[in-house]
């Protein structure tokens, strides 16, 4: 059967560059990059090299990458590594649950933290987060791009706030990284999580730019890898991996692949609004388009338990995913929808269509084939139709 | 389309459902695993003396989860876990704690299946293009031409036989419903197992009640109410003998269950147990064993399966609780919708809350809740 993999938002794959430069450095040069000999040397330069790609990925000093295991590292570290008791941290409530969780940890160590709704649209408003500021605000992490609806925050905005009053500013970017046009000076932050597996690179690899002079604690201690920053020897396949995703990346934003991938999207999306009684999930404020991360669609069917669909998808070839999966792997209503002002059922009624860079047309038109089958069979059973059920 | 095909089987993680999905999936059908998601284990773990880690072995903990998935992979058939949590708090703890603060005894194995299990996964099945679901049920399910009905009789392995907690089957459930085990004993299912190469094939059977980890229903009244901001309401009052004389207090009428001996908190030369529990008065009576014998019982939420209605009397033999030894009795009409039934013999400590089923050999008739 024909599958369309429609869940770039949770991963990717790797694409066939990424494993062919990867590919000597699991057994020909497979050494330490800390030793002195000459395998660690070879090691110790692919390392330099990466890091030079993500600098120019960044648009930062090499010395301000530090690579890690992934974004919930570089979330984790920006939080543990720079809040103190009696500090108060500001994020929103739409953050991925490596932030959300993060802030429960510091909050049992005498930390506060403000998390700021957002908009019906999902979009943060950046006076909010000036309101939120205290004397004794230390840091303010927001989202690039959100992974259930695709919405970029006004990143800029907060990181003039930010400079303004003196607070450091972490940007969670996985899900940007590789969508939107990247640069961390113009973002204005002092510290910025990527993750490779998010665009086409391997999982378990992440980088963080860390703003020179941002005096930050590393999670982990040990070795003087990554400038003391973070301690283990590198994940040298990895990296060369990453930093070869984020060469094709940049590439990508240039060559006319993501304006294309928008078209695609966009091409999905008024496919399905077809369909009647449903809509998108952060597409206007006030009547004016949002900007949206270029492969991220996220639309409520009526009278459709999300969960089924996703199931009846996928049994037809087409990964989808709707709400973020517990840990048994069953589906829980999205936080970032509930939080956007959703009600439970809508919330659960909503499927994200996150599309690969590496789409084509026909897997649009199956997509389109697919999806008004399933919901036309769903809502011809469902007791939620027949207004049973809640 | 492969509507008519497919099968949704009802995984759990344990033997008996896995053992079902293999035979299905052997005899070559299109076969889809579900398993609902009904509890989170972790919920009220560590709360008022609960265990911290749910022992496997119990519906919904991580480990059955990961088991069914693992045998879903073995089998190479797709499997899907399905979040019911609302759904099962709604139609089996809630009405759970509200039965024991009433002073009955519930089932929550039947309010489950008769309220969520089997409607539920009808209506996943049907939403992924099956027609019919499969569970790993010791139970015969069986279309019988004369009447015209669905019948459900009793399993080959009386021992295993779950027929008392499957009386609220309706007509439509039992149309779509598989119990391929019904003609096989345990030995036979776990060689089934073996044969179909599942490492699981000897993992032990579970008894408790799957969202009480440890077994004590008391830890986990007082802590689920405490979750949801309640507290366990005042029910303390009077332990009396059947005459009225009071022999001392009690803590609380849930504490308590028709023919329970131990934890009444009173001593007394011979053994007392629970007679009855008034939740009007708090008053609970207590008398000694021979006392516990009445001669009728009253059900209500009746559900027939072999017979369209009870509209006569008829000779049943009827079981009220998951080890009893089903007695003769005589089924009447009483009122509009329940039934008075009349053993031959006086039985022993007929609980409100429980469950009455009615055999007419193997058959089931049919069954309601104690009134």
């Amino acid at each position: 059967m024909k599958r369309v993999y429609m869940d770039a938002n949770a991963t990717t794959p790797i694409l066939p560059e990424v494993m062919e430069a990867m590919r000597p450095y699991w057994m020909e040069s497979f050494g330490n990059a800390s030793s002195i000999h000459l395998d660690g040397q070879k090691a110790h330069t692919a390392v330099d090299s990466a890091r030079a790609t993500l600098a120019e990925f960044f648009n930062c000093h090499e010395a301000e990458v530090v690579f890690n295991s992934g974004g919930t590292e570089g979330d984790n570290t920006a939080i543990f590594g720079l809040l103190h008791p009696g500090d108060h941290f500001i994020t929103t409530s739409i953050e991925h649950s490596a932030v959300l969780r993060a802030a429960d940890r510091v909050a049992q160590h005498g930390v506060k933290t403000t998390f700021v709704a957002p908009s019906a649209s999902g979009l943060i408003n950046p006076t909010d987060i000036l309101r939120a500021l205290r004397s004794e605000t230390r840091l303010i992490s927001v989202m690039l791009a959100n992974n259930e609806t695709g919405v970029l925050q006004p990143v800029e905005e907060i990181g003039k706030i930010a400079a303004d009053t003196g607070v450091f500013f972490h940007i969670d970017a996985v899900q940007g990284a590789g969508k939107v046009r990247f640069d961390v000076r113009r973002f204005g932050c002092h510290l910025c999580s990527i993750s490779a597996h998010k665009m086409h690179g391997p999982k378990g690899t992440g980088a963080m730019f860390v703003r020179r002079g941002t005096s930050i604690e590393p999670l982990l201690v040990g070795g003087s890898h990554e400038r003391r920053q973070r301690a283990g020897t590198e994940n040298v396949p990895g990296i060369v991996g990453l930093a070869k995703a984020a060469e094709l990346a940049m590439h990508s934003l240039e060559d006319g692949t993501i304006d294309r991938l928008a078209k695609l999207r966009d091409q999905l999306e008024a496919g399905v609004l077809q369909i009647s009684g449903t809509g998108v999930n952060g597409a206007s404020e006030d009547g004016k388009p949002v900007l949206r991360a270029a492969n991220t669609t996220n639309i409520w069917f009526d009278h459709v338990e999300g969960e089924a669909l996703v199931i009846a998808m996928d049994l037809k070839g087409v990964a989808v995913s709707g709400g973020s999966a517990c840990h048994s792997g069953a589906t829980e209503p999205s936080h970032v929808l509930m939080a956007m002002g959703l009600d439970k059922a809508r919330a659960r009624a909503s499927l994200r269509f996150s599309l690969l860079k590496t789409v084509t047309e026909a897997d649009v038109d199956y997509v389109l084939k697919v999806v008004p089958e399933a919901v036309e069979h769903l809502r011809a059973i469902s007791p939620v139709a027949a207004g049973t059920l809640g | 389309m492969t509507e008519r095909t497919t099968i949704a089987v009802a995984m759990s993680g344990g033997v008996d459902s896995s053992t079902v999905a293999a035979m299905l999936a052997h005899e070559g059908g299109t076969v889809v695993g579900l398993t609902l998601q009904l509890w989170d284990q972790t919920r009220l773990a560590g709360k008022h003396g609960i265990p911290d880690a749910p022992k496997a072995g119990r519906c919904c903990s991580l480990d059955d989860v990961y088991d069914a998935r693992r045998v879903a992979e073995h089998l190479k058939i797709p499997y899907y876990v399905v979040n019911q949590q609302e759904r099962f708090e709604n139609d089996v703890i809630r009405p759970f704690v509200a039965e024991y603060l009433a002073g009955r005894t519930p089932i929550p194995c039947s309010l489950c299946n008769n309220h969520l299990k089997f409607d539920q996964l009808l209506q996943t099945a049907r939403s992924i293009g099956a027609n019919r679901i499969a569970t790993g049920h010791y139970a015969v399910n069986e279309f019988d031409q004369k009447r015209g009905r669905w019948i459900l009789k009793r399993a080959t392995d009386s021992g295993k036989d779950q027929t008392y907690f499957l009386f609220g089957l309706t007509q439509e459930q039992l149309a779509h419903t598989l119990f391929p085990l019904g003609r096989m004993t345990k030995p036979e299912v776990r060689e089934v197992a073996r044969q179909h190469g599942l490492a699981l094939a000897e993992k032990p059977d579970s008894q408790e009640i799957c969202f009480i980890p440890g077994g004590d229903y008391k830890q986990f009244l007082t802590a689920y109410l405490e979750e949801q901001g309640e507290r366990l309401p005042e029910t303390a009052g009077e332990l009396v003998t059947a005459s009225g004389e009071v022999l001392g207090r009690h803590d609380g009428i849930f504490n308590f269950t028709v023919g329970q001996r131990k934890g009444l908190g009173v001593s007394s030369p011979s053994p007392l147990y629970v007679l009855q529990i008034d939740p009007a008065t708090h008053r609970v009576t207590v008398g000694a064993d021979e006392e516990l014998a009445t001669l009728t019982l009253r059900a209500r939420d009746l559900n027939w399966i072999s017979i369209t209605n009870l509209t006569a009397p008829m000779r049943v033999q009827a079981k009220i609780r998951h080890r009893h030894e089903p007695a003769w009795a005589t089924l009447e009409p009483y009122g509009a919708d329940e039934i008075v039934a009349t053993f031959d013999e006086a039985q022993r400590a007929v609980t409100p809350g429980q469950s009455a089923v009615f055999y007419d050999g193997d058959e089931v008739v049919g069954g309601g809740w104690i009134v």
